[in-house]
């Protein structure tokens, strides 16, 4: 089961990504077998090269665990472009999540470590850019699907974190 | 999408093209493989317009292939160039134009080493050692000055030392390093680049 995530245009990340999911369980009934993150990541991405230059906006990561590939993420956004790699930040705020990531991020952290993390960088992210914010959705991709771990609102989560882990110490409490 | 070069020498040809991949003001990845291997002994180096550049060098790639498949024998260098040539030449003048820098290196059995390169406007020309971008600014004077015809592969990669050199000395940009591909009579290869330095600069 794959999981993408919506940066950018709401309607075109919503109605296109439904639209893969269509078209990701047709793969399914055609060849007997899920498909591959890469094959469909591609899917997406040649769709959203035939619209280029016509203003869709985008900038979405397709992630699964698959047998043959192993758990893979790929980058995907409006103008054609297609990267894979182990890591990546994606929107208005992504620079923000980044910095918290990328000093914070090991390939064999744990599974706990990494949900904390993500949820970390996005408050990080919500803290510091005006256009993010609101909630975080978590999850975790797993061979077998993906696996939700709440909906964590910003306003609450940010004084939590900064008494727990005493950050933030630019904003009076 | 920034350093692309190729250096042709008496027996093989060498294409550098840098890891990192920025869009805006992020590198969203420092692994980056700006190349696609098109058959045995030919490799196509691109930069350019995102998303125009892998669909333009996949859409090459598939065409090379088919011929592959279909006349049974490898499209030969000078043919694969021109082939690329018209296909932008057409493209320059659709409704939406490839916006693609690309570089040619191979040398196909019993032929001598060819590099060339083609412009998103149909430019073509076969040179001993090309750049696109500001790459070129950098690299250019420097290969005028020390590339000789005699130089052998191990030449070639010292001269790509330099070049390497000069351009993380002068470029304001942190290009992540470069991703060196080799085609010789063995074919299409990887190197690591890293290491040839590491042993070329110690050894002096």
């Amino acid at each position: 089961m794959l999981l993408g995530t919506m940066a950018g245009g709401a309607a075109d990340c919503q109605f296109w990504e439904t639209w893969l999911g269509t078209q990701c369980r047709l793969h399914e009934l055609r060849n007997h077998e899920r498909i591959s993150v890469s094959a469909a990541s591609k899917m997406l991405s040649n769709l959203v090269y035939q619209y280029k230059g016509m203003g869709l906006s985008m900038g979405t990561m397709i992630c699964g665990v698959t047998p043959k590939e192993g758990p893979t993420i790929y980058y995907v956004d409006s103008d054609g472009t297609r990267l894979k790699g182990d890591l990546f930040c994606v929107g208005s705020g992504q620079t923000f999540a980044y910095g918290v990531l990328d000093s914070n991020y090991k390939w064999d952290m744990s599974v706990e470590d990494a949900l904390y993390l993500g949820k970390r960088s996005i408050l990080a992210a919500a803290h510091r850019d005006a256009y993010s914010g609101g909630s975080i959705n978590l999850f975790h991709v797993t061979e077998q699907g993906w696996v939700y771990h709440g909906n964590h609102d910003v306003g609450p989560l940010f004084w939590e974190i900064k008494q727990q882990e005493g950050s933030f110490n630019n904003v009076e409490a | 999408m920034d350093i692309v070069l190729g250096i042709r020498t008496k027996d093989s040809v060498i294409i550098a093209t840098s890891k990192a991949f920025t869009r805006g003001i992020s590198i969203l990845k420092d692994s980056d493989d700006k190349t696609r291997t098109l058959n045995d002994y030919n490799v196509l180096a691109f930069t350019g317009e995102s998303g125009d550049t892998t669909q333009f060098a996949e859409y090459i790639q598939a065409n090379i292939q088919l011929f592959n498949m279909r006349e049974n024998t490898e499209m030969n260098s000078k043919a694969i160039a021109s082939f690329i040539r018209q296909e932008l030449a057409k493209s320059i003048r659709s409704r939406k134009p490839f916006q693609v820098q690309t570089i040619l290196g191979g040398m196909n059995k019993g032929e001598e080493p060819f590099l060339s390169m083609i412009d998103y406007l149909g430019t073509r020309v076969d040179m001993p050692y090309v750049a696109h971008g500001y790459a070129a600014f950098y690299t250019m004077s420097l290969l005028d000055h020390h590339y000789t015809k005699d130089d052998t592969l191990d030449d070639g990669l010292k001269l790509l030392v330099m070049c390497n050199d000069e351009l993380n000395k002068r470029m304001p940009i942190d290009f992540k390093g470069l991703n060196v591909k080799v085609v010789d009579k063995d074919g299409v290869r990887a190197i690591d680049f890293d290491e040839f330095t590491a042993a070329y600069k110690a050894s002096l």
